[in-house]
Order: C-alpha cells, then sequence, then structure tokens
C-alpha cells in the first residue's frame, strides 16, 4: 500500500499560507493528483508523493521560499528534470519539492569568452545548440543530455561519454550563483579561471542539492573539432579489450570518447538502434578522435593497428559522419535498449581501477549466477566508469530485493577493487549503505559537519548522499566486512 | 626514496591541538612568499616522502606531500608523461603537497585545466588530530564530498596534506611555439580568434612586444595549424616556458610588488600605470606597480575578476582579494569545521581565519 500523505497539520496549513503569500496559486502544487508526476526521479523503484511543490518564476521567490523554510524548519528537496538515477531528487512527504523547471533563461551569451551564463532548468543539450551559431559548444554529454539541466548537472557533477578528454562537469564551469537555505544569493567563479578563497566551486559539483540551490551556471565552452571520427573494434573476450585499452592510453593518445559494451548490452543496441555491431563479439570498443583534419588521420591509424595488435578481429571507421552517428546511436541507446530485455533494470555505476576490469566482471559474473539475475555491462572504459545493468521483474516477488542486494554487492566489489561506489550518478538515496564501506567514521563526520557550515538545520535535500553513522552502524551489524566489524565503537541496536 | 611519516605528523598534531599551539605547515620552503605572513611552530613534511604508486596506463599517481615536484616529473618523464598544469616550482626544493597547498598552475592552465582540475584523493590529518582520506585513485568518483579539490589552494589551513592522487596526461607527440610582434591589445584580439576555433593552443603569452603561442598535438596537426596562423617559430622554446612558469623572464625579476590579476580573457587592458604581461591567453594579468591594494582591487573587480597580491610587500594585510561578507562567514565556518581549534596556518589566507 502507498502511504498517504500525512493530514494537513495545522504546521502544515501554517506552512502553505506562507507560500500562497510568495507564490501564485498557479505555482504551487497541493493536490494528489498534481504531486504524482513528483513522486520519484530517474530511480523510479524510489517513491515518496511530496507535502507540497513549489514552482518558482523568479530568484527572489527562491530565496523567499528557502528562507521561509529555514524559519519554519521545513526540509527543502530541489528538482531539476528529474532525470537523476540515485534518488537524489525523491522527494519527502513532510517537505517542499522545490522545482526549478521555470528558470529556463540563457541569460549570456559570450563568444569573445566562450562563456555562456544560464539559469539553472536550462537543458544541458540546449546550452550547445545555443552556442552552435558561434561554432561553440559545452562539452559534458550525459546521456540524459536531451533532458537533464545544467543546475542537476552540477549537483551531482555529470559525466558523459566524452569526459575522459573534456573532463566532467565540474572541469567545464566556471562559476555559480546559490541560495542557500537561508536564503542568502552567494556567487562562486565568474567567467574567470580561479577565484579567491577556498575552492567552493569545486565543493558544490556532486554535492546533490545537499549545500544550497544552484540557480545560476556560467559554463566554458569550446570550439567545435574539425573533425571527429570514430573506430569500432570487435573482441573475442573482455580481456583483450580492457588491454587495447590500456594500450590507446599508454601511446599517450587520448580519445575524445572510449567506450566497452559486453556481448548482452551490445545486442540489446544491435536490436534496438540497428548500429550495425558485430553481434557475434565478446565485446566491442567505440573509440572517438577529435581534433585537426590531418592529426585525426594520423591518430585514427595509430589507434587501428594498436586495437589489432591486441587482439580486436576486426576494426571499423566510420566512412562518414552518418555511419559515425549510427554507431553511437547504439552506444548511446545502451540503456533503453537493455531495458527491453526485460521488465526492469537496475542500473549500477561505479568506477574501478581500469586494469582490474576482467576480475571486476569477473565477479560481477559470478553474482549474476549467484543471484539468478542477468547483467548487461556498459563501460567508459576510457576512466573505468563502469554500468552494470541488472535485469528484474519488479512485479516478481522479491525480485527487486534480490536486485538491490546483488548491486549492493557489486558496488562493494568495486571498493574491494580499489575504485568507488560511484562515479557519475550520486549517492542519493541508493547507495547509503555503501557509503558505510568506502568511507569510515571520521570522514563521514568531515562530512556532516562540512554540510552543517552551509546548513546548519539540516534541511536542504536531508537523508541523502551521507548516512547517518547510526544507519551505518546498523548496515555493519548485517555485513562483517573483510572480518572487521564496520564501527566498532557505536552501539548496536 | 621512500619514508612514512604520518604517524608522527599526527603525533605533532595531536601535541599542537593538546597545547593549542598553531602550526606553520612548511613542505619544500620554495612558496614561502605567498600568502600572508604567519607565526606557529614549524610542521615539517618534507621528510614524508616517496611515490606511493604510479600507474602510468591508468595516468594516475599518488606520492607522499613531500615528495619533491622534480622526482614527481622525472617518474612521469620517463614514461613521457606529465602534469598538465605545468605547476611552478620557484626553487628546486618545491614538493608536491606545497603545489597543491598553494594551487597554483602555469602556462598551461587555461588549455588542459589547472591543479585542482587533477586532483583525484588526499590524504590528511584534520583538526582533530585524525588522519582521514578523500576521493581515490580514480577519474570518476561523486562519492562524499569533493573534500580534494577544496584542499587545492587553501594553503594548509584545512590541514596538512599527507598524500595526493593526481591524474596525469601523455606529453603532446609535438609542440611548437610561434611569436608575433604586435602590442598587447593585438594579441589579445588574435588570441579571441584563434580561441574560437579548432587550434590546438597550449600556451599564449605576450610581454610587452611580443606574443608568444605554443602548440600541442600531432605533429601533423601542429604543422597544418603553423601553416594557418602564421608567425615565426621560436628555437629553444621548452626553456622560454620553463623561463615563464618559473618567473625568470627580466620581467619578472624586481624586488617590487607583483599583482597577479586573474580576469576574463578578452578582458579589455588595464587602465593602469605600470608594466604588465600577459599570460593565460589573457585572462592571467601580472602587474608591477606600486599603486595603493584598493586601486588595483577595484579595477580587477570593474572587469569582473579579482587581484592577489603575489609577491611583495608587508604580508600582513590582505594579499588575496577580499570577500564578501556572506561569503567571508561561510568561509570561516568551513575553515574551523576541519580545523576547530585553529591551529593549521592560522591567517595565511585572509586575517579573519
Amino acid at each position: 500500500m502507498e502511504q498517504k500523505p500525512p493530514a494537513h497539520t495545522t504546521e502544515k496549513q501554517a506552512l502553505l499560507a506562507a507560500l500562497h503569500a510568495i507564490l501564485p496559486d498557479a505555482s504551487l502544487l497541493v493536490h494528489e493528483e498534481d504531486l504524482r508526476p513528483y513522486e520519484s526521479d530517474g530511480l523510479t523503484a524510489y517513491r515518496a508523493l511530496p507535502g507540497v511543490v513549489c514552482l518558482p518564476d523568479t530568484l527572489e521567490q527562491v530565496q523567499q521560499i528557502l528562507r521561509l523554510c529555514h524559519q519554519m524548519h521545513c526540509p527543502v528537496v530541489a528538482r531539476g528534470a528529474g532525470t537523476g538515477l540515485s534518488g537524489g531528487a525523491l522527494p519527502l512527504e513532510n517537505g517542499v519539492l522545490l522545482s526549478l523547471a521555470k528558470f529556463t533563461c540563457i541569460l549570456d551569451m559570450d563568444p569573445d569568452n566562450r562563456t555562456a551564463r544560464v539559469q539553472c532548468g536550462v537543458r544541458n543539450l540546449a546550452i550547445s545548440e545555443a552556442a552552435a551559431a558561434h561554432g561553440l559548444y559545452y562539452a559534458p554529454d550525459p546521456s540524459s543530455q536531451i533532458a537533464c539541466t545544467i543546475g542537476g548537472n552540477v549537483a551531482e557533477n555529470a559525466g558523459g561519454v566524452h569526459c575522459l578528454k573534456y573532463g566532467l562537469t565540474v572541469h567545464n564551469v566556471l562559476g555559480l550563483k546559490l541560495v542557500t537555505m537561508e536564503g542568502d544569493l552567494l556567487e562562486l567563479g565568474g567567467k574567470t579561471l580561479d577565484a579567491p578563497g577556498y575552492d567552493l566551486l569545486a565543493l558544490l559539483h556532486g554535492s546533490e542539492g545537499l549545500l544550497g540551490v544552484i540557480v545560476e551556471v556560467t559554463v566554458k565552452l569550446l570550439p567545435r573539432p574539425e573533425r571527429t571520427q570514430v573506430a569500432l573494434a570487435a573482441f573475442d573476450d573482455v580481456a583483450s579489450a580492457a588491454e587495447a585499452v590500456a594500450a590507446i592510453i599508454g601511446a599517450g593518445i587520448i580519445p575524445a570518447g572510449l567506450e566497452m559494451m559486453d556481448n548482452l548490452a551490445l545486442c540489446a543496441a544491435e536490436d534496438y538502434a540497428h548500429a550495425g555491431y558485430p553481434v557475434d563479439a565478446a565485446a566491442i570498443l567505440l573509440c572517438e578522435l577529435d581534433g585537426a583534419d590531418e592529426e585525426v588521420s594520423d591518430l585514427i591509424m595509430q589507434v587501428r593497428t594498436l586495437l589489432l595488435a591486441n587482439g580486436a578481429t576486426e576494426v571499423r571507421t566510420a566512412l562518414d559522419d552518418a555511419e559515425r552517428r549510427k554507431m553511437w546511436a547504439g552506444r548511446k541507446a545502451a540503456f533503453p535498449a537493455v531495458g527491453r530485455l526485460a521488465p526492469d533494470y537496475y542500473c549500477m555505476d561505479g568506477t574501478i581501477p581500469r586494469r582490474r576490469l576482467s576480475e571486476a566482471l569477473a565477479g560481477i559474473a559470478a553474482l549474476s549466477q549467484h543471484y539468478n539475475l542477468r547483467v548487461a555491462n556498459v563501460f567508459h572504459a576510457g576512466d573505468g566508469n563502469l554500468h552494470p545493468l541488472i535485469l528484474y521483474d519488479a512485479n516478481s516477488p522479491g525480485e527487486l530485493q534480490r536486485t538491490e542486494e546483488m548491486g549492493g554487492k557489486i558496488l562493494e566489489l568495486c571498493i574491494a577493487v580499489g575504485g568507488t561506489i560511484t562515479g557519475e550518478h550520486g549517492v542519493g538515496v541508493e547507495k547509503l549503505d555503501q557509503m558505510c564501506v568506502q568511507f569510515g567514521t571520521a570522514e563521514l563526520d568531515q562530512f556532516h559537519d562540512l554540510k552543517h557550515t552551509f546548513d546548519p538545520k539540516e534541511l536542504l535535500n536531508p537523508g541523502k548522499a551521507v548516512p547517518t553513522l547510526q544507519r551505518c552502524a546498523e548496515f555493519g551489524a548485517m555485513h562483517v566486512h573483510h572480518g572487521k566489524l564496520a564501527f566498532p565503537e557505536l552501539e548496536r541496536f | 626514496m621512500q619514508a612514512d611519516h604520518s604517524a608522527a605528523l599526527q603525533a605533532v598534531v595531536r601535541a599542537a591541538i593538546a597545547d593549542k599551539t598553531p602550526l606553520r605547515i612548511i613542505g619544500g620552503n620554495s612558496k614561502q612568499f605567498y600568502g600572508r605572513m604567519t607565526t606557529g611552530t614549524p610542521l615539517p613534511v618534507a621528510e614524508h616522502r616517496g611515490i606511493v604508486h604510479y600507474e602510468p596506463s591508468e595516468l594516475i599517481i599518488t606520492a607522499r606531500a613531500g615528495t619533491p615536484l622534480a622526482e614527481i616529473e622525472a617518474a612521469l618523464a620517463a614514461h613521457n608523461q606529465m602534469l598538465p598544469f605545468e605547476p611552478p616550482h620557484f626553487g628546486p626544493t618545491a614538493t608536491l603537497g606545497g603545489t597543491i597547498a598553494c594551487g597554483i598552475s602555469g602556462p598551461r592552465r587555461p588549455y588542459t585545466g589547472a591543479v585542482r582540475d587533477f586532483v583525484l584523493g588526499v590524504r590528511l590529518i584534520n583538526g582533530r588530530g585524525e588522519l582521514v582520506k578523500f576521493g581515490g585513485e580514480v577519474m570518476k568518483n561523486v562519492a562524499g564530498f569533493d573534500v580534494s579539490r577544496l584542499m587545492t589552494g587553501a594553503l594548509g589551513t584545512l590541514g596538512p596534506l599527507l598524500e595526493v592522487s593526481l591524474k596525469v596526461l601523455p606529453r603532446p607527440q609535438h609542440e611548437i611555439t610561434l611569436t608575433f610582434t604586435c602590442t598587447a591589445r593585438q594579441a589579445l584580439a588574435r588570441i579571441r580568434d584563434w580561441s574560437a576555433q579548432p587550434v590546438p593552443l597550449s600556451g599564449a603569452c605576450h610581454d610587452g612586444t611580443r606574443l608568444y603561442v605554443r602548440l600541442s598535438g600531432s605533429s601533423s596537426g601542429v604543422t597544418a595549424c603553423q601553416r594557418k596562423i602564421g608567425g615565426d617559430a621560436l628555437p629553444d622554446d621548452n626553456q622560454f616556458w620553463h623561463k615563464l612558469r618559473e618567473h625568470q623572464h627580466d620581467f619578472f625579476r624586481d624586488d617590487g610588488l607583483l599583482w597577479r590579476l586573474s580576469v576574463p580573457p578578452a578582458a579589455p587592458l588595464l587602465n593602469l600605470p605600470g608594466q604588465s604581461y600577459l599570460d593565460w591567453g589573457g585572462a592571467l594579468r601580472w602587474l608591477k606597480n606600486p599603486l595603493p591594494a584598493d586601486v588595483i582591487r577595484a579595477s580587477a573587480a570593474k572587469l569582473g575578476g579579482h587581484a592577489t597580491l603575489f609577491r611583495g610587500g608587508e604580508r600582513t594585510g590582505s594579499m588575496f582579494h577580499p570577500l564578501p561578507p556572506a561569503l567571508l562567514a561561510l568561509h570561516k565556518r568551513l575553515k574551523s569545521s576541519f580545523d576547530p581549534h585553529g591551529i593549521f596556518n592560522p591567517g595565511q589566507l585572509y586575517p579573519e581565519f
């Protein structure tokens, strides 16, 4: 049974009355049918109906809402496009869901300084579209770039298939404006390459809405490369594909994108997008090179030689831009394509040292067998970011629970081989337990202290991203790690 | 040379916490001129040194904070790799820890990234005397707040670094430097035009009379671009950029005040007397000028930038651009969240904390 929102208490009525004084009726959603679309983000396994949804139009309204919630001790969850995959925008039943969907203005396009200043609700792809008139673009391209917003990209430090060469969101943002829980507007950075004081700009990236509400972003724009070329290589085993990746980077080549898919993933992508993938391959690599025309010609030859020397059974280069786009279409559609193989899929997001890939994949295969759940692997091979997609059926009793348990094991495997539980999707609500495995008490304490620096009352997106020590103690009681009990200093319940 | 002194350093920090004695963290002492003058019991970290882990095919290196920068660069060069932010040493004793704490990037910065862009993980001692570890040795990692990058440029005020993991990059296959005789204004216009096109820039500066442009990439790509943009090839160009990075060109040989203005790259020239030198494709303006700090800071702010007194002076006032009140308050709270007793380099960044 789904929980009904709590009955209107006096406090809630007082809050609604105060919000009515700030926002017009149309910008305040209170009825269940209006709240329903906001009950989850891209991680739909977790749902909760927000207490109220605010849709402010102006910065002043955002400040007023936050100031009010601060005074009334009401928690606030900020939401962009809701494409996040870790439940970071999961609403609170007793809280305000602050939708920034109306902040869609591109405020300043500055080709001379190669920057764009945009409101937080501008879509990732819309920035590149607007910059195209000047021959410029915004480099980070998460798969959800058609829909996801720049504010959310900053909150999650979004990546994409081109971050090996062009970096993550944090490497491509020069300035931010944020509103604190107390309603103050802070400005960090600008159009300069650095700012005085602590690097709060970096700290805000990936802070998952716990430190402030991002309302404006100044991004760096790059000139479009003269030429882009892609090579597709097929391999009989995943280990050779991983060695080929090491060989390319070891040869001093940084491709714009370097992606791997295992057989289950590439077959699904082929069925869905007809990208021309060799369906009998154990794995394929997509290697994209960009730069000056002559440079790309040189590099594509070098890459071809390296791929063949490392066991590629076939190497194809795109003849024209249409074929290149087709090769990428399969990769970009990999998630929905895999989604057609089963009623549901659960997308994981660990990062591992690349040299441990074979080991990690063997571990995942063993888990897949143990839990009797199929796994397709999509891998940002250049930077070690692995997306195992666990196939399951939520309507089959106990299967979601088994899937989540297996997902947790995969993340713990990533930590065990020297990696991390999340490369680009964030911790949100789904990876809180694994945070207890990756970090010790002192680090988690430091994270909580940092949170209090910005939000002493813990009202901004509370309960996300950083687990309480109590939660870790309870989790530790269930999972004895390497024979050592985590958090031995805490009481067990 | 390998030596793990973390336990000994932790003991010193714990004693300082118990006594409430401020500590002055010292690496190689090569950038001692930077930031405000501070007192405190010296906490030397140079002996805590050694490369812990270097994996060329993963583009990752981890080393202890006291490791000489030169040792790291030599290890990378042996695999034809480099620190992409081209950090200045300002002396043979420069350490990795000091490089990260000062957060100063060299001429390549606008094109490949800053120190903070390559920091992946740190170990440090916090103000509770605990050894803590953030980030890691992988390029994509959003678990927990990004404390690692926060340490960059914090001048040790949030705790002494013990170990740092960095992303590194291959050295470009080919580099060439082209020079053009022109005014600073013309230089800015040319850089602006080339920056908007796919020109493989990796350095662009103007010394008052000449524009120097470095191109990096494959030999064929660089040669093709040279044909397109012209200019005279500079012999011995590595030496030129090395001297710029280390402030060894004539412009910097001076005991007077040296201001560092960080501005939007296409910002007009400063309307101030005194000699200036443009780096970072216009985004960095070095200025030798005895005018009052307020005047220089106001000029920088007017262009949307900020000014640092990089070298010289009494070093008792504000070296860095003053922060607006709300940001200053946040900085103070942040400082005390890491260093509740205020023992790490107090006052080195700003007088207030």
